[in-house]
């Protein structure tokens, strides 16, 4: 008799978790899958149910040169800002766990702190940075508007990513490692790249991976930089939705989903992100 | 292999020495075994010679050069962790590799020597392997072979065997004095564990508070132990406390007076040191021992073939006898009365008569 209750109780629980997995998936995915069903209508006014199904929108949207421009220059500046992100924030975060020294908490702040800010105050200071800078040398710091200005607003949106996740990763590296490569005759360089940086790889890839989707869906603090004709995906697909709602919208977030997804499934078959994050 | 030399080495925190003078000289093909409580400042001394600790005064000379200036990296001395690190993402084969190819040694010695080395700690099937998919002790050769591949000028190990269970530590001790004396390695391992010290060692090195205490070997220290710390640091000692009245007179603060040899320490407060095993326990008067005192049983301890017997000659004199356990011998219980006694030359005597740490290692 016990043992029945027992099995049953346990059973019960499990099919708690389940139902409440399940759940929880839906509430993640949902939207992900109507978005994309959506993107298959055939009419143009999202209405349920369907008339039927087609392509058209995916061809209106490689058709439309803002959209193509947009989703070029996103990818551009992600993976520059990306890499330069990296640039800095590696040796950033290889201080900040390495070295005790003066003003260092203040430091770790201020390079996690563009993650803190609202992406609107971000962007307004930068604007008024960049107007301010303009007025004082005399014109000839002309940032404003220049994919340059961009781009240093983007890596600033990299950074914190790639400072977090490697330090994440650091503080679980094993700092003997390293003395034993020394002791194996390998300089400093050389210890960083055979045995510190393989180390630390999960890190800096997923680093890399959160900096870039960040910079890639960022909109708040990209309307204060793009100058005039040149927008980023996020900010045609504001402007396109100003003027009409249809299922195109839908097509460009799916483009956007299978990019992302994509990059992440291939990265994880070589780099288990999942065990820094 | 060459030979070692640490000269007046220090080391100070603040004003903390971790370690202070150590001056020692390891010849070509010696095994050396520093020894001491914790905190005394082995690793501190076998890191700096390794070159990850910059010392704050001396020098440290491999065969002809002084390295003290040089990086770990130039050092060519073959440094075993305590925690193995192995490099997790290189394989066996690839680990041991690593000091030949820093090296920049030809491809085609790269791959005899880490066969040859890999052979050398029997694991020549294993260079495929990661090494998490090796047992503990399969890492610790590995780390072992790693650090002799290329041919270190000294092998140092820290506790290499503190990972290991008992058992395994036993056979990877003998294992690893056999390859160190076939291969003739100078070599400085660092140990608080007092049978391995004493089982592998050519001439071992106490140390305590960052300070030398007495280089020798096994005998020296257990027969000819420098000073006090020594004679209850390496096996164990009972110590009486008091003053020596003539250079071959000690009396104990209990008033028991002791014949024991003449010695260099001052006439003065003193004290006496004495090896369990040096004491004999009867329960009769016995005529021709030197030194014979009656006392009382205060704690009998049973190890099987030994007995452990804590034996009260006054208020303030208690001696450690360690008798056999034999058929037909006797056995002392608690309260028993019994005789003790000692030769002359089982006792040796020490300046200062602080009872400070006397009982520590009853
Ligand atoms: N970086 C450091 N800063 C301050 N003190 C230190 C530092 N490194 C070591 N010490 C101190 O130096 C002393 C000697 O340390 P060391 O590691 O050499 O001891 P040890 O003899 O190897 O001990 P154990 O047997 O526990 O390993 C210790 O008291 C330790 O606290
Ligand atoms: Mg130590």
């Amino acid at each position: 008799m016990r043992g029945a209750l027992a099995i049953d109780s346990r059973k019960l629980g499990r099919w708690a978790l389940l139902t409440a997995a399940t759940l929880a998936m839906l509430y993640i995915l949902a939207p992900l899958i109507s978005v994309t069903w959506l993107s298959f209508y055939e009419q143009e006014i999202p209405s349920f149910p369907p008339e039927g199904y087609s392509l058209r929108w995916y061809k209106l949207i490689t058709g439309n040169a803002r959209f193509v421009d947009g989703l070029l220059l996103s990818v551009q500046l992600g993976v520059s800002a990306t890499a330069i992100g990296l640039f800095v924030g590696v040796p950033a975060a290889l201080c900040l766990s390495r070295f005790r020294f003066p003003g260092r908490e203040t430091l770790n702040n201020l390079l996690l702190l563009p993650l803190m800010v609202p992406g609107v105050v971000l962007g307004t200071a930068l604007y008024v940075f960049h107007v301010e800078a303009e007025i004082a040398t005399g014109g000839r710091f002309a940032i404003l508007g220049s994919t340059l200005g961009l781009l240093s607003g983007h890596v600033l949106v990299v950074i914190p990513w790639v400072v977090r996740l490697v330090l994440a990763s650091l503080a679980g590296f094993d700092r003997t490692l390293e003395e034993a490569a020394q002791n194996l005759g390998a300089d400093r360089w050389t210890t960083f790249r055979r045995i510190t940086l393989p180390g630390i790889l999960p890190g800096v890839v997923a680093g890399a991976m959160f900096g870039f989707v960040a910079s890639f869906g960022n909109l708040e603090m990209s309307l204060f930089l793009v100058g005039p004709g040149r927008t980023t995906l996020p900010i045609a697909i504001l402007q396109y939705l100003e003027w009409k709602i249809d299922p195109s919208i839908a097509a460009v977030s799916v483009v956007q989903i299978v990019l992302i997804g994509t990059a992440m499934l291939v990265t994880d078959r070589f780099v288990k992100i999942s065990r820094v994050v | 292999m060459a030979r070692l030399e640490l000269n007046q080495l220090s080391k100070r925190y603040g004003d903390f020495f971790a370690a202070r003078d150590v001056t020692l000289d390891v010849a070509d093909g010696e095994f050396l075994v520093l020894l001491g409580p914790s905190g005394c400042g082995k690793t501190t001394t076998l890191r700096m010679i390794a070159g990850f600790v910059e010392p704050t005064s001396g020098a440290v000379r491999i065969g002809d050069n002084d390295v003290t200036q040089l990086p770990a990296w130039k050092r060519n001395t073959g440094l075993v962790f305590q925690s193995y690190a192995l490099f997790p993402h290189l394989t066996v084969a690839q680990n041991v590799a690593f000091g030949l190819e820093m090296r920049k040694a030809p491809r085609s010695e790269i791959t005899q020597r880490v066969g040859e080395a890999l052979e050398l700690v029997r694991l020549g099937h294993l260079g495929d392997r990661l090494p998490r998919q090796l047992s503990g002790g399969q890492q610790q050769r590995v780390a072992l072979a790693r650090a002799l591949a290329f041919q270190p000028d000294v092998l140092l190990l820290d506790e290499p065997l503190s990972n290991l269970d008992a058992k395994l530590r036993q056979e990877v001790r003998v294992e690893i004095r056999k390859l160190q004396q076939s291969l003739n390695l100078t070599t400085v391992m660092v140990t608080h564990d007092q049978e391995e010290a004493l089982t592998m060692a050519d001439r071992l090195v106490v140390m305590s508070e960052g300070a030398v205490r007495q280089v020798g070997s096994q005998r020296d220290l257990y027969e000819r132990p420098a000073d006090r710390f020594v004679a209850g640091f390496v096996g164990r000692s009972s110590f009486l406390s008091g003053s020596l009245e003539t250079p071959e007179r000690f009396r104990s603060a209990g008033g028991i007076a002791v014949a024991c040899r003449p010695s260099t320490v001052a006439i003065g407060p003193a004290t006496l040191a004495l090896r369990p095993e040096r004491v004999t326990v009867t329960p009769e008067a016995i005529s021709d021992v030197e030194n014979g005192f009656v006392g009382e049983v205060e704690f009998v301890s049973y190890l099987g073939g030994l007995i452990d017997l804590h034996v009260r000659l006054s208020p303030s004199d208690l001696v450690i006898a360690q008798i056999p356990n034999r058929e037909d011998g006797f056995m002392p219980r608690t309260g028993d009365k019994v005789h003790v006694g000692w030769t002359v030359a089982s006792a040796s005597v020490f300046p200062g008569s602080g009872d400070d740490a006397d009982s520590a290692d009853l």
